[in-house]
C-alpha cells in the first residue's frame, strides 16, 4: 500500500488533476465509511468535507508541515497516510503510526510531515507558531498548514495564535473548516458570524472564504494561499465553508440536527460534484470512474485486511517513550 | 571561585548555553526588554518579547521543540502557569507519548515562585507538584547560585520539557560557582550537610531553613543530615532512602501546601522502601493550605522557618525515648 501523494517540491506550482483530488476524496471516503461498518463507532468523520481535506493538502509541498484536529482522516490520507497505518492505530494496533499508543485522535506521522492531530480543540493552533517558528528560524523552505473548526476559532488560544502568526510574520497557512457543528452546538449559537475570515482580517491576516463543498475551488484558492505563504512568508487565512454530514462521531445519530438544513447540504456532496464535471467535461468517463472505484475499495480492503491481522502492542510498551 | 547571584547564574547558563548552541532561543513577556544584553549578542530572532499570552507562548515552545528548535520560556510567576497548563501538560508532556516516540520536546519553562517579596495569592503558589503529578515532564528547583547555572544547563540540554522554579527569596541571594560553569544533572539530590541523628530533606528556600536548623540542632547534640531535592523530578529515590537507611528519621520541609505535595511522595516512598530502618514516623513541615498572604509576618508565618524544624527534629529524637516502638534491623544497608 504505497501510496505516496507529497509532492516533492518541484512541482509545487503544479495543480493536482481533478482525476487525482477525485481520487482522494472517494479514498477519504471510502476509508470513514468503513470504520463504523467494522464497528468503530467512536470517531470523526469528516463526510462530506472531503474537498477541503483534499484540495488544501495538494496544494501543499514536501516540506511543509501539518497540523490538524479529531477530524483529521481526510488530511492524513489526501498527504499520502496509509490507510492500514491509519486503521491499526484506530484499533490500538502495534503497527499504527504511533505504535497504537494514539488512537484515531491523536495520529501523527513525522515522515508525511504530519506533526499533530490535536484532540484538545485548539492544540493545533497553539502549537502551530512554534512550528512556523522553526521553519522561520532554521530557514527551512517549506510553509506550516494548520487545519481546525470553527469550533476552534471560539477558543481563546485561536486568537493568541493569529496575533503573534500576524505580529512575527509565520509561515502559517491557516484553514478553518467551518463545518457549522461544535460537537451538538450549532456554529450560529456561538458566534455572531457565519464567517471567521471575518475575524482574520482584524488581526491584519489575508483571508478567503471559499466553498468547501467544491474540490477544484478549494484547490485553486489553497494553491494561491500557499504560493502567498510560502513567498510572502507570513501567516495568510482560508476560510473552508462546509457541513459536517455525520454525527459529531459515528455514534451520534443527528437527532438534533434540522432535516432541510442536511438536505440543502446533500445536494452539495463534493464528490458527486466533482465526478459529475469530471464526466460531463470528458476528463473521465463512467466506466474510468468505476474502476477508480473499484481501486479505492481494494484499497480500503488491504488496509482493513492489514489492520486486522496486526498485533496490539506488548504491555511493556504502557510505559515507554514517556522522555526522550 | 566567583560570588554571583542567583539572577546572575541564570543569565550565565542561558548566554553559554545560546553561545554553545543556536537553536536555543529564549522568548516570552518582556525577555528581550530586560536581556537586552542577550538581544545584542544573539539578535531579536534569538532573544524575543511576546505578546502577553502565556497559552501561545506554551504552546509556541512545544511546536518549535517538536520541529527541531530548543526554546526557553519565560513565564514570569507560577500562578501565570495556570494560563499555558493545557500547552505544557496536554502537548509538551504528552505528545512524544502519544506519537509513539516520533517527536520530542526540549523545552524549559521558567517561573518564579515563594514567599519573600509580598506579592501574595495571585503572584505566588508553589505549583510545583501540578507539574510532578504530569506525565512527560521533569521539574526542577535550585536552591544555591550553583545549582541554577548548573540545573538550568541540563535542563536546556534535556531532551524532555522542564519547568524550572525560581523561589522568588532567592532570586538575589548570592553563592560561589565553579568558573567555567558546570552542568548540575536534573535528578541528583545533594547532601549539603552530613549527619547521623536526623535527615532534614528539602528543596528551595526552605533548605537554607533546614541548614540553619541543623547548626541550632549541632548545639543540642543532634547531628541532622540536610539533603536538597533540587530536582523534583525524577526524583532522586536512592539519595532519599540511603538517608531513611541511615539516620532512621526523616523530617521533609517545604513551603508547597502538604496535601499531595513533594513531601507526601517522599514520606511514601521511606514508609514502601524504608519502613525497616525508621526510628519515628516520617514528619511533614509545609505551607498551610491557604493562597499565599501579602503581609510580611503572614508570609513569614507561611514558610517553614528553622525553629519549627529544630522542634520537630527534637520531637522525633525523643520519640523512640517516650514511646515504645520496635526498632526492626536494618538488613538493606549495613553502617
Ligand atoms: C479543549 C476541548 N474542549 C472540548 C472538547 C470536546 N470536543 C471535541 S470536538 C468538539 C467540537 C469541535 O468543533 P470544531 O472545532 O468546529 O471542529 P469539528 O468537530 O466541527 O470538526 C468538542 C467540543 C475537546 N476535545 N477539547
Ligand atoms: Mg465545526
Amino acid at each position: 500500500m504505497d501510496r505516496q501523494r507529497v509532492r516533492t517540491g518541484t512541482d509545487e506550482t503544479q495543480a493536482a488533476t481533478p482525476a487525482a483530488l477525485l481520487e482522494t476524496m472517494m479514498l477519504i471516503r471510502a476509508y470513514e465509511l468503513k470504520l463504523p461498518e467494522i464497528g468503530i463507532k467512536m470517531v470523526c468523520t469528516s463526510v462530506g468535507q472531503e474537498a477541503s481535506a483534499a484540495g488544501v493538502v495538494h496544494a501543499l509541498a514536501a516540506e511543509d508541515l501539518i497540523l490538524t484536529n479529531h477530524r483529521s482522516a481526510g488530511h492524513l490520507i489526501a498527504r499520502g497516510a496509509d490507510p492500514g497505518r491509519m486503521l491499526a492505530e484506530v484499533m490500538g494496533k502495534s503497527t499504527g503510526y504511533c505504535k497504537g499508543k494514539s488512537g484515531t485522535l491523536h495520529i501523527s506521522v513525522k515522515d508525511l510531515g504530519i506533526v499533530l492531530t490535536s484532540t484538545i480543540v485548539g492544540g493545533e493552533l497553539s502549537l502551530a507558531p512554534g512550528v512556523a517558528l522553526s521553519q522561520q528560524q532554521l530557514e527551512r523552505p517549506g510553509i506550516v498548514a494548520c487545519f481546525f473548526g470553527d469550533g476552534a476559532a471560539t477558543e481563546g488560544v485561536f486568537h493568541e495564535s493569529l496575533n503573534l502568526a500576524a505580529k512575527w510574520n509565520l509561515p502559517i497557512l491557516y484553514i478553518c473548516e467551518n463545518n457549522q457543528w461544535q460537537a451538538y452546538v450549532h456554529r450560529r449559537e456561538t458566534m455572531l458570524t457565519d464567517h471567521i475570515s471575518t475575524w482574520a482580517a482584524k488581526y491584519g491576516i489575508e483571508s478567503l472564504t471559499v466553498d468547501g463543498n467544491d474540490v477544484t475551488a478549494v484547490h485553486a484558492a489553497a494553491r494561491v494561499a500557499a504560493d502567498k505563504v510560502r513567498t510572502a512568508r507570513k501567516p495568510f487565512f482560508l476560510e473552508t465553508y462546509t457541513f459536517r454530514m455525520h454525527g459529531h462521531m459515528e455514534a451520534d445519530d443527528l437527532s438534533y440536527v434540522d432535516r432541510e438544513e442536511l438536505a440543502a447540504w446533500a445536494a452539495k456532496d463534493p464528490i458527486q460534484r466533482q465526478t459529475e464535471r469530471i464526466v460531463r467535461e470528458g476528463l473521465l468517463s463512467a466506466e474510468d470512474v468505476a474502476q477508480m472505484e473499484t481501486r479505492v475499495r481494494s484499497t480500503i480492503e488491504s488496509a482493513v485486511a492489514f489492520a486486522g491481522s496486526s498485533p496490539y502492542p506488548e504491555l511493556s510498551e504502557l510505559t515507554t517513550e514517556i522522555y526522550a | 571561585m566567583p560570588n554571583v547571584s542567583v539572577q546572575e547564574a541564570i543569565s550565565q547558563a542561558l548566554t553559554e548555553e545560546m553561545r554553545r548552541d543556536p537553536r536555543v532561543l529564549i522568548f516570552g513577556e518582556g525577555v528581550a526588554t530586560k536581556r537586552y544584553d542577550m538581544v545584542k549578542e544573539f539578535g531579536a530572532q534569538r532573544v524575543r518579547n511576546t505578546p502577553l499570552a502565556e497559552g501561545i507562548i506554551a504552546g509556541t515552545a512545544a511546536g518549535a521543540a517538536a520541529t527541531g528548535l530548543r526554546p526557553v520560556v519565560d513565564l514570569l510567576f507560577s500562578p501565570f502557569l495556570c494560563f499555558a497548563m493545557e500547552e505544557i501538560v496536554n502537548s509538551a508532556g504528552k505528545l512524544r507519548y502519544i506519537s509513539g516516540g516520533q517527536f520530542s520536546f526540549p523545552m524549559v519553562a521558567m517561573a518564579l515562585t515563594g514567599a519573600g517579596w509580598g506579592v501574595g495569592a495571585q503572584h505566588n503558589q508553589n505549583n510545583e507538584a501540578w507539574f510532578v503529578h504530569s506525565p512527560g515532564l521533569k521539574v526542577v528547583m535550585p536552591s544555591t547560585p550553583a545549582d541554577f547555572k548548573g540545573l538550568l544547563k541540563a535542563a536546556i540540554r534535556d531532551e524532555n520539557p522542564v519547568l524550572f522554579f525560581t523561589d522568588i527569596a532567592l532570586a538575589f541571594e548570592s553563592g560561589e560557582i565553579p568558573a567555567g560553569g558546570e552542568i548540575v544533572p536534573l535528578g541528583k539530590a545533594a547532601v549539603r550537610r552530613e549527619g547521623t541523628d536526623v535527615t532534614l530533606i528539602s528543596y528551595a528556600k526552605t533548605v537554607h531553613s533546614c541548614m540553619k536548623a541543623a547548626e541550632r540542632l549541632a548545639e543540642r547534640e543532634i547531628s541532622a543530615q540536610v539533603i536538597d531535592l533540587r530536582t523534583l523530578k525524577p526524583l532522586d529515590e536512592e539519595t532519599i532512602l540511603n538517608a531513611a537507611r541511615k539516620t532512621g528519621r526523616i523530617i521533609v520541609v517545604h513551603e508547597a501546601s502538604r496535601m499531595c505535595g513533594v513531601g507526601a511522595e517522599v514520606a511514601s516512598i521511606v514508609a514502601e522502601k524504608a519502613f525497616a530502618s525508621l526510628k519515628a514516623p516520617v514528619k511533614r513541615l509545609t505551607g498551610p493550605d491557604a493562597p499565599a498572604p501579602a503581609s510580611f509576618p503572614l508570609e513569614q508565618a507561611f514558610v517553614p522557618q528553622p525553629d519549627a524544624i529544630v522542634e520537630a527534629a527534637v520531637q522525633l529524637v525523643e520519640y523512640g525515648q517516650t514511646v515504645a516502638v520496635r526498632n526492626l534491623p536494618d538488613v538493606a544497608v549495613a553502617k
